[in-house]
């Protein structure tokens, strides 16, 4: 039982009227990990999600959550799980603790909610109705009602979205808390920096199929480096192409800025610094940078602006 | 009596041998080590389930400012009002204050139910649904049917505190029910079938309406039924036709039953019960067909 993921989605099909949401998508999400689906507005990440909650029926596709069917076995799965939607769920004039209390309260083992809360920080408005919380306090005690019964799998669609930066890092605190905790997490995002910085696998998302998966370094691995200076203009190109490492290139573009790309990392440095001192060149601002996965990202999806 | 003493009072060495609580972990981001997170999921028992969903939504219907205009400031206003002046014709006796108290309470009580069961409950159910509360409640461990017995039960108390609220009011105006503790009893077995039927009714319009529609549609009724439904004007007022119509509605059988019993001092009416008792169950098998939870 262990060793099979919490969620195994094989060509799941959701349509909608005429609109298909997802299409044949793949997911695979470990115990004791965090997995992220990552993908442009209207991918189809919260429909996916949300068919692994039990909210929708798939039209095509196998979906197992915790070995079980969420269409089919609801209601044993949904203590197992803990669930934080992308807004809403919580009744407008129900105050911030009273909700945490109460939801504590279905639990058969939950957390301290009183600990919780101040882990969270919802204690100072913990008497505010929710909706007078901020979109920040309602984001917090969203993710709190989430993981207070204590479960196996979590899913949280967006946990960040409008956190300030303290927020944020009190949230991926928590998430690695449960990770480590041997809880298996699934979030939703379309955050880079996020699913960088948590994840252990990263599933992107777009047009309702999953176009790329892996580990954060593995989706970044095998991409040219790159290296940007500036200096005086029009320097000899193809000189300083000679002393780069094998497939490195450079280019200038507007004139004085140059941009060498290429694998190799500190060789390519070096290598571009030694020319500069060889040629009289002051380079300045010189900047390297790994690929992200912000351009692994738009460079599967796109860098133009979705209708 | 010394400190060895068996039969002395638990020392402190008792308290030691408790299980201590372990203490906070600040250690949770190492893997593989016992946490507070490590998952132990599983639904609280039901009743405790129900019961707290039930505090939860009768706390919350108390403290709503114009859910209590509706359930409480309304009907005593209408009570007092009308039994203070002589401004409707409340048929036979209406011409002293405790004749028209007669006629007056038993359709204020019936309009308290009206109140909570229907359209209180429409109102905050539409936009329960309408802000994702039923589907985040979907994917919590508390079931379907349970949250819907919460939803009744917290009924149930609100109208009950209504309920004495109205009668102590009608009581201090000079109220004096007819048919004893029959009387009463007989008040009871039509109260409970009509705030079934009520509170289906409630529930199928919050769940096939949208949110603003239901507030609209679930006021207007009320306010169309405080005149239209046997409440503070006697159905005979009406055209026979437009009577025989308007009896049939369960506010309005349960109006003229309660009068029957609490200011006649008439037996049970057995046609009313069936009647209630037929719309309880046409309405929960309408609400069960029909209710869409997002």
């Amino acid at each position: 039982m262990r060793s099979e993921p919490a969620v195994a989605v094989t060509g799941l099909v959701k349509r909608y009227g005429d609109t298909t949401a997802v299409d044949g998508l793949d997911l695979t999400a470990d115990r004791a990990a965090v997995t992220a689906v990552l993908g442009p507005n209207g991918a189809g990440k919260t429909t996916t999600v949300e068919t692994c909650e039990g909210f929708r029926a798939a039209d095509a596709g196998e979906v197992r959550v915790l070995g079980l069917d969420p269409a089919r076995d609801g209601a044993a799965l949904r203590p197992r799980i803990g669930v934080m939607l992308q807004s809403g769920g919580v009744y407008p004039t129900v105050r911030a603790m009273e909700m945490l209390r109460h939801t504590a309260r279905l639990h058969a083992h939950p957390l301290d909610p009183e600990e919780l809360g101040e882990r969270l920080g919802l204690h100072s408005c913990g008497k505010t109705p929710y909706r007078r919380l901020s979109g920040g306090q309602q984001q917090r005690l969203a993710l709190a009602l989430a993981v207070v019964g204590r479960p196996e799998l979590v899913f949280l669609d967006e946990p960040t979205a409008g956190l300030d930066p303290q927020a944020r890092h009190a949230t991926w605190e928590l998430i690695r808390a449960l990770r480590a905790a041997g809880v298996a997490v699934v979030l939703t995002t379309h955050l880079m920096d996020e699913a960088e910085e948590l994840a252990d696998r990263v599933a992107i998302v777009d047009g309702g199929r999953v176009i790329a998966a892996g580990s954060p370094a593995e989706l970044c691995g095998g991409r040219d480096d790159v290296l940007r200076f500036t200096g005086r203009p029009g320097l000899d190109l193809a000189s300083l192409d000679a002393a780069l490492p094998d497939g490195a290139r450079a280019e200038e573009s507007p004139a004085g800025h140059y941009r060498v790309t290429g694998a190799g990392g500190p060789a390519l440095l070096a290598a571009v610094t030694a020319w500069c001192a060889a040629h009289d060149v002051l380079a300045d601002r010189i900047t390297t940078r790994r690929h992200s996965l912000q351009d692994v990202f738009l460079d599967l999806t796109g860098r133009e602006l979705r209708p | 009596m010394t400190a060895a003493d068996p039969g002395a009072p638990a020392t402190a060495a008792d308290h030691r041998a408790a299980p201590a609580r372990p203490a906070p972990h600040r250690r949770d981001d190492v893997p593989g080590t016992e946490t507070e997170f490590t998952p132990r999921p599983g639904p609280a028992p039901l009743p405790r389930m129900i019961a707290a969903q039930a505090a939860l939504e009768t706390r919350m219907l108390l403290r709503h400012g114009e859910q209590l205009l509706l359930t409480v400031v309304i009907p005593t206003l209408l009570l007092v009002l009308f039994s203070a002046v002589d401004i409707i014709d409340t048929g036979e006796g209406g011409d002293t204050v405790a004749g028209r108290v007669a006629f007056l309470a038993p359709g204020i009580l019936a309009l308290a139910v009206l109140s909570t069961a229907f359209t209180g409950q429409a109102i905050a159910t539409g936009f329960e649904r309408r802000y994702g509360v039923l589907k985040r409640l979907g994917a919590s461990p508390l079931p379907r049917w349970a949250l819907l017995t919460a939803k009744s039960c917290s009924v149930a108390v609100t109208l009950l505190l209504q309920l004495v609220l109205l009668c102590a009011v009608a009581l201090a105006l000079g109220w004096s029910p007819a048919g004893g503790a029959a009387g009463v009893l007989a008040a009871l077995v039509l109260l409970v079938p009509a705030t079934v039927a009520l509170s289906a009714l409630g529930l199928l319009m919050a769940g096939t309406l949208r949110a603003e529609a239901t507030l609209a549609a679930a006021n207007l009724v009320f306010v169309l039924l405080i005149f239209g439904g046997g409440v503070v004007v006697p159905l005979e007022n009406f055209p026979d036709a437009v009577a025989r119509g308007l009896e049939l509605l369960p506010v309005a059988a349960l109006s003229e039953g309660l009068r029957d019993v609490l200011q006649q001092g008439a037996p049970l009416p057995w046609g009313t019960v069936a009647l209630l008792t037929g719309w309880a169950v046409a309405a929960t098998a309408a609400a069960a067909r029909w209710f869409r939870w997002e």
